[in-house]
């Protein structure tokens, strides 16, 4: 039946080619069109297969797919002093009780991070930082929520955070430029405040940054603690901060801020050395107000760090404190005594690194303290003398600091690093430190 | 007084910029030219950062914050390109409209077919997204897959303009798809051409072009040139020579000048993205120059 057909179609060509050979031109334009169509079609399905198996291998393989990000920082010393860092102190300050001290002589590793992070829902956003020390003990360095559920231009954190109070204290320290904190970090900061509380901030809607910000904290550690806040309902510690930032062209970002912290201190204890030699603990209670100012300018030339950048960052820290000095809590040495006690003292650090080739930095930093005025009742009343309270003889510490670093990827840092740190009345200190620092797993975002 | 007083009223009669209806935070500055060319002045754009800004490295900067603070829409690459600074925005914003998972976020590389997804996922292989290649713009398909989802977007947020947005989408993607057909037949003569690159960042225009890479300049994704690299691909192209090595604004042209000078193979900067160069000053400029570019070394 179909041969008939092609047949009569045969001998129709024949008889009536004009007509034809248009029907033919018909034919084909159709059947190309077909054609055309099911190219498409399998153009199409391998489109859509190759999707699928580009899709496949970046799924998942399990249910870790949901777990959090994880990232393991790994980080160890070499330090050659010149002074035992285990007798480290500031003279002209109050000890802070804090990890202060610069790392040990020899080998050491330095506190290893292990950090979590993720979206807990639509709402909020967890994150756990536990820092295990070279001593085998596990602390928690940050674990907090942060609202992602808010808007015009708020954010709550709760939970246990770095405090906003000035630039360096909320960068983790594998983040630093140097190896060690600031000396006005130590003194006023206990090397570094992180607090159990509630933090509020606002963004304001304006061309260039501005931001507000409040901390409502127990004030576990110095200047409240460790007493501060710890049988109280409310809170032992406030810090209030206020930043404004933008650019100078492409090249240039800048940010300053100001930030204040007031706390109560009830008992902060610290131990000195009396004129007797006898070792005695002494404790404060009162009012301690910190302002701290502190400002960044970061250069990179049509904001593209990879080659050339340059950081210069600042701080200065001031800091009063009035209430009552009691001496030798215990009744070790002269007998417990009370009076009053009033302290303004300030300090400040400034340092430039310089990224003078791509995956090498250079960096000088430069520390003062001023011990200020002090004045003690105990003292002035000649109950006592001023070589009870060596600790707070009036000293102005100041340090020098150089640095160099290679970064031969994103993830990993060799530093070696000088200092020649006047910390000590009297001991100047020679200190050399080579540090790696590493980051494993997931690929943390740093602040400005 | 009065000169304050009068200075108040000054202030105020000063003409203000037409309000756009939508403020878009683009993260790489060929996402800020989609957006313009699908909303025009409904719009508001800024991108984070310039052509000559390197989109993996640059620093969460406090005027970034500020601008995402006010986005109804975010987008960007995706894939992880963004990972060491588009978080911190994120979560710092105070602005719930534009994180992951809301209509106001867009992360482009999810939305076309990603190129060396890699198997293996180790960091001494450098660093790779392991979600795949995210520097997807350089083929035209996928400016074309993502202008859909930009223009869907829009209407969505904002549907008193829809119908400007649904014009202006089908405008636009009338006059991609023809520019698509001459620059296909324009880069017919670069197929099968051996291709030395900075970065893996040329990957998908090299995968429409029908190009073929036999070389680049970073060890491994991520880690600038080294010496040893470096000679060793000097050696390499000596036996099997490329027609052209590439780089981006962003890149410094050094290592490129030494392989060009020693392998006696020419260079040629790509504009790589929007601003790149002075004739990418809108999308169909960028696919012009980048194939124009390639043509002139390619005699």
């Amino acid at each position: 039946m179909f041969r008939q057909m092609w047949c009569a179609a045969a001998l129709a060509v024949a008889m009536l080619p004009a007509y034809a050979q248009d029907a033919t031109r018909e034919e084909v334009r159709k059947l190309k069109q077909q054609v055309d169509e099911l190219d498409k079609r399998v153009q199409d399905a391998e489109n859509a297969a190759a999707q699928a198996s580009a899709q496949a291998s970046s799924r998942p393989q399990s249910e870790s797919a949901l777990n959090p990000a994880v990232s393991v920082i790994l980080n160890g010393v070499y330090g050659n002093l010149q002074r035992d860092p285990n007798t480290y102190h500031l003279n002209g300050f109050v000890p802070t009780m804090g990890e202060v001290s610069p790392p040990l002589r020899g080998f050491s590793i330095g506190e290893s991070e292990l950090a979590f992070a993720a979206n807990v829902d639509h709402l909020f956003r967890g994150t756990l930082i536990a820092s295990i020390t070279p001593e085998d003990t596990v602390g928690v360095e940050e674990a907090y929520i942060q609202t992602l559920g808010l808007s015009r231009g708020f954010t709550v954190k709760a939970g246990r955070f770095f405090s906003g109070v000035g630039y360096q204290n909320q960068i983790h320290a594998h983040a630093w430029d140097f190896t060690d904190m600031s000396l006005a970090g130590k003194v006023f900061l206990g090397n570094q405040l992180n607090d159990d509380g509630v933090q509020i901030k606002w963004v304001a809607p304006l061309p260039f940054y501005v931001d507000l910000g409040a901390e409502f904290a127990r004030g576990r550690q110095f200047p409240a603690g460790p007493e501060g806040g710890q049988s109280k309902n409310g809170w032992g510690a406030q810090t209030f901060f206020a930043h404004i930032g933008g650019d100078l062209g492409t090249s240039h970002a800048w940010q300053v801020g100001l930030s204040h912290l007031r706390t109560n201190p009830r008992d902060r204890t610290f131990d000195d050395s009396d004129s007797t030699g006898t070792s005695v603990t002494n404790s404060f209670t009162g009012t301690s107000r910190l302002w701290v100012v502190d400002g960044v300018l970061k250069w990179a030339p049509d904001h593209n760090p990879t080659y050339n950048n340059f950081k210069l960052q600042g701080e200065y820290f001031r800091r009063s404190e009035n209430g009552d000095l009691t001496y030798d809590t215990a009744g070790a040495s002269l007998g417990t005594m009370t009076d009053a006690y009033s302290s303004r003292q300030s300090g400040w650090y400034l340092q430039g690194v310089y990224q003078f080739l791509p995956q090498w930095r250079a960096g000088y930093r430069y520390d003062q303290l001023s011990a200020g005025t002090t004045s003690a009742g105990l003292v002035n009343s000649g109950a006592l003398s001023a070589a009870d309270f060596p600790t707070l003889n009036p000293y102005n510490p100041k340090r020098h600091t150089a640095m160099i670093d290679w970064n031969p990827s994103e993830f990993s840092r060799i530093r070696l690093q000088f200092a020649r740190d006047y910390s000590r009345q009297n001991e100047p200190d020679n200190q050399v430190f080579l540090q790696y620092i590493v980051s494993l797993g997931a690929h943390g975002a740093h602040r400005f | 007084m009065n000169i304050l007083r009068n200075l108040f009223l000054a202030l105020l009669c000063v003409p203000l910029p037409a309000l756009a209806a939508l403020n878009v935070f683009a993260c790489e500055p060929e996402w800020a030219a989609l957006a313009q060319e699908l909303g025009g002045d409904k719009l508001s754009v800024v991108s984070a950062i310039t052509a000559r800004s390197d989109p993996h490295r640059i620093e969460a900067r406090p005027s970034l914050i500020a601008r995402i603070r006010d986005a109804n829409l975010v987008i960007c690459s995706g894939s992880e390109l963004e990972v060491g600074w588009l978080p911190l925005l994120l979560t710092q914003s105070g602005n719930d409209r534009i994180q992951p998972g809301s209509p106001g976020f867009i992360e482009a590389s999810q939305f076309v077919i990603k190129l060396e997804v890699p198997k293996v996922i180790d960091r001494a292989l450098g660093d790779i997204h392991p979600g795949g290649n995210p520097h997807i713009h350089l083929d035209p398909r996928n400016i074309a897959k993502v202008a859909d989802v930009v223009s869907a977007r829009l209407m969505e947020l904002d549907g008193a303009n829809a119908a400007t947005y649904k014009s202006r989408g089908d405008d636009f993607r009338r006059r991609w798809d023809e520019a698509s057909k001459r620059w296909q037949q324009a880069a017919a003569p670069l197929k099968g051409v051996p291709i030395v690159v900075y970065h893996k960042d040329f990957s998908y225009f090299i995968n429409w072009a029908g190009m073929r890479e036999v070389g680049s300049l970073e060890p491994k994704p991520g880690i600038p040139p080294t010496p040893t690299h470096l000679a060793e691909l000097v050696e390499r192209m000596k036996r099997a020579p490329a027609k052209v090595v590439v780089y981006s604004p962003y890149n410094s042209p050094a290592a490129a000048d030494f392989l060009s000078q020693r392998a006696g193979i020419p260079k040629a900067m790509m504009p790589f993205t929007v601003g790149g160069t002075p004739k990418a000053k809108d999308l169909f400029g960028l696919f012009d120059d980048t194939i124009e570019r390639l043509l002139a070394v390619n005699k």
